[in-house]
């Protein structure tokens, strides 16, 4: 509990921070001004919802390899904190593009992709209402779980691939790309400040499913005594 | 200050999708550790009957 408290605190201070950061402390933006703050948020939650999802893939994969219901709850556990990370991009990313494009969306390779993507996950977490068996549900799910992840490399290569109206990645995207030095640390530690939060819904949310199959167990047990 | 209304919409929604996706999580657990102590009942009752 003590440890969950200090998760929690530590979580939401950083996060606290790194908005302060964004907003007073980076430098402003030459051509989009204040609206590129926006930047900080909209970005830093795309990469935790892209990890969270890794730990998934990971994690489906281990189920299906060693067939323990750990797995099977780190999986269900990413794939819902990664819908939420990915809700918000897909929100975010709208109120930015309109001032911005004059367009709140378009059916860019980045856009699309992220969309599919949530769609994919979505699709993940209906399955999992759709089967009663616990043990079919947790293989059924973890397979699909492996084929959705495929989508995370094309989202991420989406703006390196192909030259749509997504602008180009500023960081790994190659000799011509950067980030101005100045908005180096608030970007970096909003993106440290992001993880540690979903960290922390993770675990929460993990809590959640254990207790789950407590419930599952202690139901067997009722209908067998 | 140019468009930071959209900077505070993304925040705020941002933020409330969080806080909603968090109070879920809370309710589910309340609700399932409402469950385990029903059910815990339910089985010392029955196993006490035999």
């Amino acid at each position: 509990m003590a440890k969950r408290v200090v998760l929690c605190a530590a979580a939401v201070l950083l996060v606290i921070a790194a908005a302060y950061a964004s907003f007073f402390i980076a430098p402003e933006e030459r051509t989009m001004g204040d609206l590129q703050r926006i930047f900080y948020f909209h970005v830093s939650c795309a990469w935790a919802g892209l990890t969270a999802f890794l730990i998934g893939f990971a994690s489906n994969l281990l189920y299906v390899w060693k067939r323990n219901e750990k797995y099977d709850w780190l999986g269900v556990t990413c794939a819902e904190v990664g819908v939420a990370f990915t809700t918000i991009v897909l929100i975010s990313g709208p109120i930015w593009a309109k001032p911005a494009w004059g367009i709140y969306w378009t059916w860019d390779a980045r856009l699309t992709s992220t969309f599919v993507l949530w769609l994919l996950y979505i699709s993940y977490l209906l399955l999992r209402t759709l089967v009663e068996e616990p043990n079919r549900r947790a293989l059924l799910s973890a397979l699909f779980g492996i084929f959705a992840f495929i989508d995370v490399p094309i989202v991420f290569g989406a703006i390196r691939w192909w030259r749509t109206q997504h602008p180009a990645p500023v960081i790994m995207g190659g000799p011509n790309s950067g980030l101005a030095p100045g908005m180096r640390p608030t970007f970096y530690f909003a993106v440290l400040a992001m993880h540690l939060f979903m960290w922390f819904l993770i675990s929460e949310r993990y809590a959640l499913e254990k207790l789950r199959g407590e419930v599952e167990v202690l139901r067997r047990e009722a209908e067998t005594s | 200050m140019k468009n930071l209304d959209s900077v505070f919409w993304a925040y705020i929604l941002g933020w409330a999708i969080f806080f909603g996706f968090y109070l879920s999580i809370a309710k589910r657990s309340n609700d399932l550790r409402a469950e385990v102590e029903r059910l815990k009942k339910s089985t010392s009752r029955s196993t006490g009957e035999k």
